[in-house]
This record gives structure tokens, sequence and C-alpha cells, in this order.
């Protein structure tokens, strides 16, 4: 569904805020969700200002029910993924409850990006349901249902593991196929030992805390020392509670990489659609091919077949019945049956040709507009990847200097014991 | 030795020329009153290895010493004492250097155990040669370490690395054990010799100089181990009895001890966490790095800049070894090395409340005349004396330990921290130029956009 006028271009989204909420489910059970504020507005050219047009309250449920349309509806585009349900790669002073206000605000960020992205999607951003979803307050679920997206939904490409035996898939696809699984790995392992590093760090520090409390105790009992070590001491504790600031900075860099981590699905689902598609093609043209062959069997059966039969009339005259013979061919097939039978095949044939031109065709259309999306892909992927990596070298200079600064001050408090 | 003690100043003091009777040491221990001198502080110190000879000449100068402050004699500003604690910073002063090297495993039927070499060399006269290499093991520095607290009770001997590592390795003959052993070994002689009184004694003399059978038998001598056993007895027996009455001002050293002793013995162990710490957030930057490296090989665009990262990672693993390896050198054997002060203080307190504790049980007898009065009055007369001494030599040496102890630990926090500062400054230098490159590259590749 798309509507050619509209476009979202000069619009403002922003996920806002984000609300525990209870309510009941579809089973009348109690449950606890989040919702969140989303807030449209417009930009008006002259000034610059925005306007807000509109504001709803939309739970993580519908936020999935938009992803998985269009999926359906845009097989050809890689879909921006949703930001995690549940926190991974934690390091263990992070928390991983769901609830944990932090991973909310983390969500609510996540999800705003993926409100951005589709709207800076030069297809997506035209879609009439994304538009519904920031503006219809209600039924907006009722609407999404109508468009009967579900049962066009093909559950084979839900099945993960189903390998599907495809001759001659485009090798674009294959190596595409390949690097998001390589994309896949080598970031979570990256997140991983990256939540590692982050857990020693923040040990490495918080140690340092303990400095603080016993010199301020001992320099309760020195004279020329105490001031220097009572001041070293507060200059400890603040090298101790900088690190806290400084790995949740870091945390959004992990965001950043996993929203990549999860792109590689996103690609993955293109490349299977495409597997797909090449599957049923082939799959077409050879049951067409199975149906030609059989119509030419039937068909060029008869003249064999009254070569030979002349061969067991002359010498089989004694017993010599055409009928008796067919039937021992054909079964109890007429040549009236028979040839009623070739129609039917030379018009499934007729039908099948059509058929499998338009698969070609529309095979043809998916390579080419799937791999414009997935050059636009790579674009954004590149770019936006190179700017986390530079954020993160930014990260470190930041930490770099607040230690710098620290650690000076601490010298000289000590110098002056 | 727990002999008589004559409230005579230390031989070491050494007026020249007309030090009659023992040896004055080598001809640069300066006068008295002179102000840059080390030998200031052996004034306070009272030697009780005395030789009676040098009473006369020295009894009535010593008459003049204030043993509770410093004499106006001599110069006593908090800054030319502090000048004057630094010996090591004095090499013009030093007349006695020593090293501890070349750890050696030596195997026998019986055992296996470990002797390092000790190079002396030295300018004074009453060494027989300039330069001496000996080999001791382990239990020779023990019986050194003894000797010294049985000639001087009171006095701070310095600490010897402990026999064994309780946690953590088992193995007595580990590489870095070795090593932290050995320096903690030098730093001991050296301690000792410039301390202003244990520099001269004779059974760090002859540790530093004897030949092997010459060091043997010299060591079987000297009160018996069951002369030995029976003062620590007596040593236990008046210990339960406790101190009646300490003065003040060992009362507030005592206090100063637990508190120090207790505070140290944190900081040993917060400094051995970080280190554990920061060893163990190396290992995982180790991995961090080639993780960029392998996501590279996947990449076009992305490569350059993925390898630049991992080598930027690199270089802060190098800083962080660095930062370990400063620390393991400054901060943490110094930490240590004042944990087992803190224990040998406590030693010291002990040692002088013991001789208290002899003094007072006489008094006790003799007011409740248990015992020959007159027998009594002199024994208490002596053990007074000896009280006195033990206490003088005890507050001197507890002067120059503080100033030693700010001193290093100053220098050792002063060192962790400029560690630290140098850390960060490399990696801040890393990231830093990652990131001109990132930049620069991306005007380029924006002017190459234009055209």
């Amino acid at each position: 569904m798309t509507e050619s006028n509209f476009s979202l271009k000069k619009i403002e989204i922003s996920v806002s805020e984000a609300e525990k909420r209870t309510g009941r489910n579809a089973m009348n059970m109690q449950e606890t969700y989040t919702a969140y504020l989303i807030e449209t507005r417009s930009v008006e050219h002259s000034d610059g200002q925005s306007v807000l047009t509109d504001s709803l309250w939309r739970r993580c449920s519908a936020f999935e029910w938009l992803r998985n349309y269009l999926l359906v509806y845009y097989p050809h585009v890689v879909v921006p993924p949703l930001p995690e349900k549940r926190a991974e790669f934690v390091w263990h002073k992070l928390s991983a409850d769901n609830m944990d206000p932090d991973f909310v605000e983390r969500r609510r960020i996540g999800l705003e990006n993926f409100l951005l992205r589709l709207a800076s999607h030069p297809i997506l951003c035209r879609d009439k349901i994304f538009y519904l979803f920031l503006t219809q307050e209600g039924n907006w679920k009722e609407t999404v249902n109508e468009t009967g997206f579900q049962l066009k939904a093909d559950s084979r490409l839900k099945a993960l593991n189903a390998t599907f035996r495809v001759k001659n898939p485009d090798k674009r696809f294959i190596e595409l196929k390949h690097y998001s699984d390589e994309l896949q790995s080598v970031i979570s392992h990256l997140l991983r030992v990256r939540a590692r590093v982050a857990d020693r760090l923040y040990g490495v520090y918080k140690v340092h805390g303990n400095y603080g409390r016993v010199f301020s105790e001992w320099s309760a009992i020195e004279k020329e020392m105490g001031d220097g070590l009572q001041s070293a001491g507060h200059h400890m504790d603040v090298y101790a509670s900088s690190i806290d600031d400084i790995l949740e900075d870091e945390e959004h860099y992990a965001d950043q990489l996993k929203e990549y981590l999860f792109y590689a699905e996103a690609l993955r689902a293109v490349c299977r659609k495409h597997e797909l598609m090449q599957y049923d093609l082939e799959m077409a043209a050879q049951d067409l091919a199975s149906k030609k062959q059989q119509c030419e069997e039937l068909a060029t059966g008869g003249e064999l077949f009254s070569i030979w039969v002349c061969g067991i009339i002359i010498t089989n005259l004694k017993t010599f019945s055409l009928k008796g013979v067919t039937t021992q061919l054909f079964g109890q097939e007429t040549p009236e049956q028979r040839e009623a039978r070739i129609k039917m095949l030379e018009e499934q044939i007729k039908e099948g040709e059509q058929q499998l031109k338009s698969k070609n065709l529309e095979g043809r259309e998916f390579v080419k507009n799937a791999w414009a999306d997935i050059e636009r892909f790579k674009e954004q992927k590149n770019h936006d990847l190179k700017e986390a990596l530079i954020s993160y070298a930014v990260m470190q200079i930041s930490m770099c200097k607040k230690g710098i600064q620290v650690w000076t001050n601490a010298k000289e408090c000590f110098s002056k014991m | 030795m727990e002999g008589e003690c004559r409230a005579s100043p230390a031989r070491s003091w050494g007026l020249p020329a007309g030090g009659a009777g023992g040896d004055s040491p080598g001809g640069d221990v300066p006068l008295p009153g002179s102000i840059s001198s080390s030998a200031l502080l052996q004034t306070e110190v009272l030697d009780l290895d005395e030789d009676e000879d040098d009473l006369e000449v020295f009894s009535k100068d010593a008459s003049l010493m204030d043993m509770n402050s410093f004499s106006p004699l001599m110069p006593t500003s908090p800054l030319s004492m502090i000048n004057q604690v630094k010996f090591e910073d004095e090499p013009d002063l030093k007349d006695l250097f020593i090293t501890v090297d070349e750890p050696e495993s030596h195997v026998t039927t019986i055992e296996t155990f470990i002797t390092y070499r000790i190079i002396t060399k030295t300018s004074r006269g009453e060494f027989d040669s300039s330069e001496f290499e000996v080999r001791r093991r382990y239990q020779d520095f023990l019986w050194l370490k003894e000797k010294l607290e049985e000639a001087h009770p009171t006095l701070i001997i310095p600490p010897l690395p402990e026999k064994f590592i309780v946690k953590g390795m088992v193995e007595r003959f580990n590489d870095d054990f070795i090593e932290t052993r050995r320096k903690a070994l030098h730093k001991f002689l050296n301690r000792i010799a410039d301390h202003p009184t244990l520099t001269f004694n004779e059974d760090f003399k002859i540790f530093l100089t004897a030949e092997a059978w010459e060091f043997s038998s010299h060591k079987k001598q000297g009160p018996g181990l069951l002369s030995r056993m029976g003062q620590s007895v007596r040593a236990v027996a008046l210990s339960m009895k406790g101190v009646k009455s300490r003065p003040e001002e060992f009362m507030e050293m005592n206090n100063f001890i637990e508190i120090f002793s207790h505070k140290i013995n944190l900081i040993d162990k917060i400094s051995q966490r970080i280190y554990k710490e920061e060893r163990e957030y190396l290992d995982e930057m180790k991995e961090y790095g080639p993780i960029h490296i392998l996501w590279s090989a996947s990449e076009e665009d992305l490569a350059d800049t993925l390898k630049s990262v991992a080598s930027c990672i690199d270089e802060c693993c190098k800083a962080t070894e660095k930062r370990m390896s400063g620390l393991s050198e400054a901060l943490l054997p110094v930490v240590h090395e004042y944990v087992l002060y803190s224990e040998m203080l406590m030693a010291v307190m002990k040692r002088r409340d013991q001789i208290q504790t002899e003094l007072d049980s006489k008094v006790e007898a003799l007011t409740s005349k248990k015992a020959d009065t007159d027998l009594l009055t002199e024994e208490i007369g002596k053990l007074e004396d000896k009280v006195e001494c033990a206490n003088n030599a005890l507050k001197a040496d507890w002067d120059r330990w503080r100033q030693n102890m700010q001193n290093d630990i100053k220098s050792a926090f002063t060192n962790m921290a400029e560690e630290n500062i140098l850390y960060y400054e490399q990696c801040l230098a890393t990231w830093e130029s990652f990131l001109t490159s990132q930049t620069d590259l991306h005007l380029e590749e924006a002017s190459e956009d234009k055209l």
C-alpha cells in the first residue's frame, strides 16, 4: 500500500517517552508492558519551525506488526531491524533486567532510530501503513490485518533451516549471504569481548576508589602527610566514579553495532526471498519441461505404436484385435481419451509457459530492485559504521583526557605530602 | 648485645683524631655541628656496642645532648632533615655500596636452595679491602637480621622479604618470586648500610665480606640455641605481665603503629588487586583488537578504518603493559616493604615494653622488699640505664623511620600517578592520530566527490 502523494521527508519523528503500563491481554490476563509515545512534527518550509501534528502511544508489539507487514510487502528491501527485546552482550555490572530504566531508555532510542530509518528510506517512507502507524490512533492493527499480509507471508521464508536446492542462484546473492553470516559472527564476537573489556575496566577504576577511603583514615594519624593523603584520596574517588559515565556512553556505541548485527538478518531475508523465487522458477520450469515431455510422449507414442502394432499383428495374426492390443498398452484408455489428455496438457503447457515467463520477469525485477536497495544499504552501512568507529575513538579520547586530569591532580597532592 | 649500656654517643659520631680507642669510621664522617651531614642523625643514636674507651672523651658532650629534641647546636629545620634522610640521593656521602644479584640454584642431596651474589664496594678503613664478593642464601639473611635485632632490640631493623608467599604461588623457585625476593634483599642490605648505627655493626660487616667457610664458622658462635630459647622464654613471661605504664610518647607511637599497620595492609591489598584487574583488562584487550582485523577481511570501504582501530587498541595494550610494569616496580614493592616494616615496628614496640617491664618488676620487687635491697637497687640502676638507652634509641630511630616512610610513600604514589598520566597520554595520542587520519580522509573523499 503506497500513497504516491505522501512523503515523510518534511516530517520529524520522535519517540519521546516510554511508560510502563499494566493491562489485560487477549487471554484476559494481567500483563506489564512498555508503551512508547510517538510524536510527529511537520516542518514548515518558511521558518523551519516544527508543529506537532500527531502524538500517540504504541506498544512494542505494534512495532513488530509494522515490521512484519513491511517484510511481506517489500521483500526486495533490506528492512531496518528493531532493537533487541532482551539485553544481550551485557557486562555484568549492567543490569540485564528488561524493566531496568537504562535499558528501557536505550530501547526508546532504538525504536526512534527504527522509525527514522523507515522515514529516510526512499521506498518505505511512502508506505501508507507506516503513515497510519504514526497518525492513526485507533484500529491501526485492524487496518493492517485487512491488508491480509499474514496470509501473503510465505511461511517458507521463516523456515530458517530450510535449504532449497537451487540450481542457478544469482551469485551476488550467494556472496551476500556469506557476507551477512560473517558480519553477524564478527559483530557478535566483538560485542562479547567488548562487554568483557568493559567489565575489567570497571574493576580497575572501582578498586581505586578504595584508596580514597583508606587514605582518608590514614591521614588522621599523619601530621605532614595528612593533607596530601586526604586530598589525593578525594581524587581517587573521582577517578573511580568516572567510569560509570564512560561505560554508559560506550553502551550507545554497542547499540550502533547491534543495529548492524540485526541488519545481517534483514540481508539474509532478502537473499532467502531470491532463493525462494529462483526455486519456484526452477520448479515451474521443471514442471513445464516434464509436462512437455509427457505431451510429446503421448503424441509420438501413437506413431511408434502403430508401427509396433503392425509388427505384433504380423506376428500375432491369430489373436490380433486392435482393441485388445491397445488395452494391453494403454489400459482402458481409448484414443479419444488420449487425445483429451493431450489437449489438456497442451493447455497446461501454454499456461505454464505464461507463468514461467511472468515468474522470470518477476525474478529479474526482484533481483534488480533488491540489488538497488542492497547498494543503498551498503553505502549506509559503510557510512554509519565508520561514524560509529570514529565516535568510539572520540569516547576513548574523552576518557583519556579525564584520566590525565584526575591523575595530574592526584600527583600534585602526593607531591605535597 | 643486651649488654651494659652507657649513655654514650655512637662511636660513629667520630670526632676526628681525638677519637680514643675505637676506630673512627671513614674520613667522610663529618664534625658535629655541620649541616649537611648524614651523621647528624647518628648523634641521636646510641650504639650499644660501644667500647668503654670512648666514654671519657665524649661523655661531656653527650650530656649536652637532649635526646628528646634536637640540640640547638644543630639545625633542626624540617627541610634540612628531609634533605638528610635521602641517603640514596647523596652518593658522595655514601661509603658503602651493595648490590644483590645473580640468583643461582644449588642442589644438594638434602635440599635445593638459591644463593644470591652480594658485591660490596667501600672506602671505609675498617674493611680490609675496597671490594668484596660473596654468596649468601636466604637463611644467612635471616641470621643477620636476628643478630641485628639482638644487638639493637629497639632499633627499627629493615624487614626481610617473607619466607614463603602464602597466597598465590607455592613454588619457591618461580622466576618472578626469585626476582621479587632479590630486589627486596637488595633493599634490605642497603637500608642497613644507610642506617647510622646498623651500618657499623660487626655482624653486618662479616656478612658482607666473609668467605663461605669463615662465615659459617662465625655463625656458629654467639649465644647457643638453648640460651636463645631461655631468653625468649623470659621475654614471653615478661610480655605476659604486660606493660604497666607506657610513657606518653610511646603510647602515641603504639597507636600510630597500630593504625598505620592496618592502613598499609589495606593499601597493599588494594594495590595488588589493581594490578590483578589491570592484568585481566590487558588480557581481554589483547583479544579485542584482532577482532577488528578479522572484520576488515570481509569489508572493503571499512577495511582501513577497522585496521586502524585494531592498531590503536594494540598501542593501548602496550601502554597498559608499561603501566603495569611501572606499578610493579615502583609501587607494589614499596607498599609491601612497609607492610613488613609495620610488623617489625610492633616487634620493636614489644621489645621496648619488655625492657620496661623488666625494670618495673624489679622496682615492684624492691618496694615489696622481697629480696636483697642492695642488689636490687644496683640492678635497678642498670635497668634504668637500659630502659633509657632503649627508649632513646627507639625515639631517634622512630623519627628517622617516619621521615623515610613519608618520602618513600610519597615517592611511590607520585610514581604511580605518573605512570597513569603517561599511560593516558600515550592512549590519547594514539586515538587522536586515528581521528586526524579519519577526518583527513573524509575531507579527501569529500573533495574527490566534488571533482
